[in-house]
């Protein structure tokens, strides 16, 4: 499908967008060359996924949203989703629009910049010329990058100064509301050398929407900065998910990052990883629960090209129904990268007949002196361990449930923050209903 | 419930793809009785036990199991465990991110009416203490079911298990196989102090040495997927003496294992 990307967002809608949130010119510069590389680029090339199909490029590409001056205006669903203690750090985005922001003094008077990412262009306007969409996140990897550079509005910045550590997670939230939007979330975190910092991002929208959304994280984890991400995934079943994030994580730096993709409608998933600097340790989970016609694909992608890096890459995949996922884990490592350390595994359960997975580890190593390794399953739900459960009194379902839990179990129990872990096996516990 | 129990096995053939692996097996278990079954490798015993406690490679083709003149065979796996039926494997299976403890929790509350279910202080003092009774480490307990436990410490497992369900009729398989001469002291004192009018048992071994320990009414010999003979205790210490060969004479009995349908 070679989708006229001209006809359908023209010169002038970027222009306006561009305007309508007072951006400096480079800005719209970057986007106007991205938005003529998503005409001429391809979509991405997702092993054994078909997206052909997939709806990303019908939707109206700018919807405002008035602002909220409580979070007891959200619908539960969504407010559920973020803790709003007085202490907590917030900014909530409802479709194009920032809506509510809150950051305690206590990160403020640190010199932490929490904001939407307008107000930080027109605040930090070197930080984020610096960093939005340079060395992180490419727009011209292909179709859906482009696109993304060329239409996100919004967006959420973090900016942590050096030496700086903050225990409470920065909490941003995205929401995709109505019919027929197209909403593009863009979440940016410099972290300098030596801080330390926690970032939750939520991902939701209302039950009937059949919102596009094609979202973007871009992380700086500096040298000696400790960063623990997590995003967390629930879009309904008629959306369309895209969510590209990169990652450059510097000279002895720590990366966690977990990833609940539990949507409900179809998912590109895409986490990729620069260990640029020597001796950066990244660790990157995810967990994917599929279930009814979903389709997903999930890419974990960590690139050692520094020396003495390391890296660890844990996917779980539990589908359902007739559900299909694609579990793939890319470790590569450059020519120079000696002792690099990179292992991976990913592993799918499936609990139907008709449920699908594949695990597609990886290796891409062009130095000799390093260590590598991975693993990959993919099975069902063994009748012989079910009995064995079941022997003791459990029933079929608790069996399973235990089964089920103790599989994604090396994923969530590493989750850093109780109330995100709860949230996730809630969220796990409703989509195995 | 506290009545002793009362389980009757009648006439009962047992079969796994297509080859009849029991063919016809006679026998009751009641309350405060403890039964040693024994027999040549191969023979069925292993094959009763999965099939009573409803393993689902197991067929059965023919018979019938009681437990308190309820029909054993009509019921899931499950609900025969929450009925108090036990069975201590020969092979445990391991579990993969569940831990002892949190899996023997449910198991505990499995048994128990929603809104009664043990509270975590009493349960985590029951299962130190009884832990303890049987030589376990502490760290057992936050460990992955199974996963990677020794052959003797899976046993110990099943007994833990055992003692903490509290069944009214425990099947016993080879749970003194893989054990130490002190770790099998110590499991048939665990079962031992388990011995009541409301339990019984059904322990299938090899070793007259586990039955010096636990010491049992009635010792039946199975052989070509049938209990070919019964006695008393000193049944057992003979076999332990002069092996199978003379039982197998006695009743004219060649090949001791299964015949293959061909
Ligand atoms: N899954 C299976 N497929 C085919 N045959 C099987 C299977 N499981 C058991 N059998 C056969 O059934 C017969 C009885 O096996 P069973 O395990 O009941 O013996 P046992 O008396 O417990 O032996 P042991 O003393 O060695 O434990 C054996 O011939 C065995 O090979
Ligand atoms: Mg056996």
């Amino acid at each position: 499908m070679s989708v006229d990307t001209e006809q359908l967002f023209d010169r002038q809608i970027v222009t306006q967008l561009s305007q309508s949130q007072q951006e400096p010119e480079w800005m719209l510069e970057r986007r106007l060359s991205a938005l003529d590389s998503a005409s001429r680029l391809s979509l991405p090339k997702l092993e054994k996924t078909r997206i052909d199909h997939w709806n990303f490029t019908r939707f109206q590409p700018f919807t405002e949203e008035k602002e909220i001056a409580s979070p007891a205006e959200l619908p539960e669903e969504v407010r559920r989703m973020v803790s709003f203690e007085a202490e907590d750090s917030v900014v909530i985005q409802k479709n194009s629009s920032p809506v509510f922001a809150r950051l305690p003094e206590s990160p403020k008077n640190k010199g932490v910049i929490f904001t939407d990412l307008v107000t930080a262009t027109r605040e930090h306007e070197d930080l984020v010329r610096k960093y939005w969409m340079t060395e992180g996140y490419q727009a011209d990897e292909h179709k859906l990058a482009a696109l993304h550079a060329a239409l996100c509005s919004g967006g959420v910045f973090l900016y942590v100064p050096r030496n700086t550590e903050v225990d409470l997670p920065f909490q941003s939230l995205f929401w995709a509301s109505g019919k027929g939007v197209g909403t593009f979330p863009h979440l940016l975190v410099v972290a300098e050398t030596g801080s330390r910092v926690n970032v939750v991002a939520n991902y939701v929208s209302d039950n009937d929407s059949d919102a596009v959304i094609n979202g973007a994280v871009e992380a700086f984890v500096g040298d000696n900065a400790r960063v623990r991400i997590a995003t967390l995934h629930t879009q309904g079943t008629d959306t369309v998910e895209v969510a590209y994030r990169r990652t450059v994580v510097g000279r002895d730096a720590h990366l966690e990052w977990v990833v609940g993709d539990l949507n409900f409608g179809r998912t590109i998933s895409d986490n990729t990883t620069y260990m640029k600097g020597t001796g950066g340790n990244a660790e990157i989970k995810s967990i994917t629960v599929g279930g009814g016609e979903q389709r997903s694909n999930i890419t974990a992608t960590v690139h050692h090209q520094g020396t003495y890096t390391e890296s660890d890459i844990v996917s779980r995949g539990v589908m359902k129904d007739q559900a299909q996922t694609i579990l793939n884990g890319i470790t590569k490592i450059d020519k120079g990268a000696s002792k690099a350390n990179g292992v991976q595994a990913e592993k799918v359960l499936m609990l139907s007949r008709e449920a699908r997975g594949d695990a597609n580890p990886i290796l891409l190593i062009d130095e000799n002196d390093v260590q590598a390794g991975h693993a990959a399953s993919v099975g069902r739900v063994d009748p012989i361990q079910m009995f064995y459960l079941m022997s003791r009194g459990l029933t079929r379902r608790e069996a399973e449930r235990l089964i089920i839990f103790g599989f994604v179990g090396p994923v969530l129990d590493t989750i850093p923050f109780d109330s995100l872990r709860d949230r996730i096996t809630g969220v796990i516990e409703r989509k195995l209903k | 419930m506290s009545t002793a129990p009362k389980l009757t096995i009648k006439d009962l053939h047992v079969a796994i793809e297509d080859t009849e692996i029991l063919k016809g097996v006679d026998l009751e278990v009641k309350g405060g009785e403890i039964h040693a079954i024994m027999g040549p490798n191969g023979t069925g015993k292993s094959t009763l036990a999965q099939a009573l406690m409803g393993h689902p490679r197991f067929e059965v083709t023919k018979g019938d199991v009681t437990l308190d003149e309820e029909d054993v065979l009509e019921m899931e796996v499950d609900e025969r465990a929450r009925k108090g039926l036990f069975l201590a494997m020969q092979y445990p299976s391991e579990i993969d991110g569940v831990t002892n403890s949190d899996f023997l929790r449910s198991a505990v509350n499995a048994s128990r009416e929603e809104g009664d279910e043990i509270s975590i202080m009493k349960f985590m003092k029951k299962m130190d203490k009884t832990m303890a009774q049987l030589n376990m480490d502490e760290s057992f307990a936050n460990r992955y079911l199974n996963q990677g436990f020794s052959g003797g410490e899976k046993k110990r497992n099943e007994i833990l298990q055992m003692m903490m369900l509290d069944p009214r009729i425990a099947i016993l398989d080879e749970i003194d196989s893989g054990l130490d001469i002190d770790a099998l002291k110590v499991v048939a004192d665990g079962v031992n102090s388990m011995r009541k009018p409301d339990t019984g048992f059904l322990i299938i071994t090899h070793y007259q040495r586990l039955l010096n320990y636990i010491k049992p009414d009635r010792v039946h010999v199975v052989m070509k997927g049938r209990i070919v003979k019964s006695g008393g205790p000193e049944l057992a210490e003979r076999l332990e003496a002069e092996g199978y060969d003379w039982v197998k004479e006695e009743l004219g009995i060649e090949d001791e294992t299964i015949e293959q349908k061909a």
